[in-house]
Parts: structure tokens; sequence; C-alpha cells
């Protein structure tokens, strides 16, 4: 069986032009000489034949017009990298940047960098006040206002982008 | 009719705002089209409908068709992948057709072949009717193979799967085929022998 399987797959790759060109003379000498081989083959042949002889199927014959009316009232898309503009992955990252760093002097700006204790830090842990920092009103607002103006700014100009896609 | 312009000559007028050159390659390409469609959708409607779908993405995407592959191996890539998105949303069973009531339904389809054509029995006939009995994925490598032209590298690029695994693919589809056709053939087989 497992032989039958390995015929059958060199004859496939010696009818379909894939064999390797080592492998051609070895099989066609097999084909030659060998009865199974031409069996096979000739069987193999005839899928093969009948495979290509096959029809295509047809679609109604309004297929075409259809779909020229269909794409009258498109207009082709900008290809897909030109939509992905830069800039609004720059926006987005600046504005997630500037986030972050804000936080950042923020939080250092509220250590007390002239205590001095047994820590291997520059500053004691100990004595970071976590819930004074985020407590605090000002950072709530300054959090609440980046957050809403990233957003806004965002939308707009994924409305922006959706009108100009509309408009094409 | 037919301008005489290849593919890429056509598409770049189409690019240039030259719409109507587009159904050119409607022309060229809606068998190809439909019949791979209807390796995965079975109903001729549904087909038609998904395959009329596909060309105005392509036509709508033709800003993405980079050259660097045949117009068809890019068309065959969206085929694919509309029809995988239409049976998911359908939710349609993407069955192996391995039993006689489904034998039956695909005497029924109108695939080119009416009753006093059975009378023919010829392989073709055979082989298109055990194209049907095969699941959707061994029916399309097998229509990308040899009714579409495409080369094993192509059809590679269309299903998203290595070389090797093409060669696996339709190795193992063509063995299928053969037991179908053995299957629900055999007496046909015979006659045509003697």
């Amino acid at each position: 069986m497992k032989s039958e399987q390995s015929i059958e797959e060199r004859l496939w790759e010696y009818i379909d032009g894939i064999a390797p060109a080592n492998e051609i003379p070895v099989i066609e000498k097999l084909l030659a000489d060998d009865e199974d081989w031409k069996n096979a083959y000739s069987e193999l042949m005839d899928v093969h034949q009948s495979l290509q002889s096959s029809e295509l199927e047809q679609p109604s014959l309004r297929f075409t017009k259809n779909v020229m009316d269909k794409i009258a009232v498109y207009n082709i898309m900008p290809a897909a990298k030109k939509y992905i503009n830069k800039n609004i992955i720059w926006a987005i990252g600046s504005f997630f940047i500037i986030l972050i760093a804000g936080l950042l002097i923020y939080g250092f700006a509220q250590v007390d960098w002239s205590s001095t204790g047994k820590s291997k830090f520059p500053f004691d842990s100990g004595e970071i006040d976590l819930s004074k920092t985020f407590n605090s009103t000002y950072l709530y607002i300054f959090m609440m206002a980046n957050v809403v103006l990233g957003l806004m700014f965002f939308d707009r100009l994924l409305r922006r982008k959706k009108m100009s896609y509309n408009k094409d | 009719m037919s301008t005489g312009l290849n593919d890429k000559e056509i598409i770049s007028r189409v690019l240039r705002g030259e719409q109507h050159h587009f159904a050119e390659l409607v022309n060229r390409y809606q068998e190809y089209v439909f019949t791979l469609t209807l390796r995965f959708i079975k109903n001729r409607q549904d087909a038609e409908e998904v395959a009329q779908d596909i060309f105005i993405k392509a036509y709508r995407s033709l800003n993405d068709f980079k050259g660097l592959s045949k117009f068809s191996t890019w068309l065959y890539t969206i085929v694919h992948n509309t029809c995988i998105t239409f049976l998911r949303k359908k939710e349609q069973v993407v069955h192996s057709l391995d039993n006689e009531n489904i034998f039956a339904t695909v005497n029924n389809q109108a695939s080119g072949f009416d009753a006093n054509q059975l009378e023919q029995k010829s392989r073709v006939y055979m082989a298109v009717k055990a194209i049907a009995l095969l699941s959707t994925d061994d029916a399309e490598i097998i229509t990308l193979f040899y009714k579409a032209e495409q080369s094993i590298e192509e059809i590679s690029r269309i299903l998203g799967i290595e070389i090797s695994a093409v060669k696996v693919r339709l190795h193992r589809a063509r063995i299928r085929l053969k037991e179908k056709m053995e299957k629900y053939f055999k007496q046909e087989v015979k006659d045509l022998d003697y």
C-alpha cells in the first residue's frame, strides 16, 4: 500500500512536471519496464486529462453588467499603506508619551530628595506618601483633561478620515 | 469586447479613471471566480452574489495590487478570503460530501449538465461530479491547480500555506478524487472501458 502511494506520488510529480530532474529518467525507465507503473500511470493520466478537460462553471449572462452597475457608485480606495496615516500613529504615540512623562515628572516632584536614611536609594521609599500623590485633585484633573483631549483628538481624526472616504 | 490589453495594462487604465475597462477583467475571470466560489458555496444564486462582491472588492482595492504576482493570483486570494468570510457569517457547514443524500443534491445542482447530458457518461463529467463530492478544501485546491492555472507557488500564496503543504494537500485531494470516482462511478468507468 505504501509503495503504491509512493508510486502515485512520484507519478503525480512527473505528470505535473515538478519531478526532480534526476528522477525523470528513473520514472521513464520504470514506465517502460514495469507493468504496475504503466497501469498506475495510465489511471492517473485519465484523471489528469479529465480534470484538465472539465469545463468552468458559467455565471448568468448579466454577470458583468451587474458588477459594472455596482462598481459605478464606488471609487477605488487608496492603497492600504496610504490610508494608515503616519501622523495618526505619531499623534497617539506622542499623547501617551506626554501622559507618562507628565505623571513621572509630577511623581518625582513630590519626592523629598533632602531626607537622609539608610536606604541605598537616593530617597527613602518609606517616606513616599503615595496617598498624597494619588489623592491630589490636580492630578485627577490633569489626567482627565489629557484623556478627554486625547479622545477628542482621535475622534476628530477618525471623523475626518471617514468623511474623506465617503466623499471618494 | 476584448481590447487585447493584458491584465496589468487594463489595471493601469482603470486606475487612471477609465472604469469601463474593468469590464474586460470581469469578462476574463468571471468563470474562474464563479467556479472557485461554487466550490465553497454550493448554492448557485449565493455563489453568484459572492462572485460579484469579489469583483467589487477587487475593484475597490485595485490600488493594493502591486503587480508582484499575476492578477489572477491576487484575485483568487480575494476569492478565498471572501468565501471563507461568507461561510463563517452564514455558519454554513464546510462539509465533506460523503453520503448518498448529498450525492443526490449534487446531481440536482445545475452545474452545466442536465439529465440528457448524463447519458454521455464521460470521464470529464465524472471528474466534475467527483469534484463536487469533495470537501471544500480539496475541491478548491484541485480547481486552482487544474482550472485556474495556478502553480504550486501561486497556490501557496493564495492559501497562505507553505509550498510543501500545498503539494501534500494537492496529492491527498487527488487521491480522494480518485476514490470518489471509483466509488460513485464504478459502473460508468466500466462502461467506458468496454
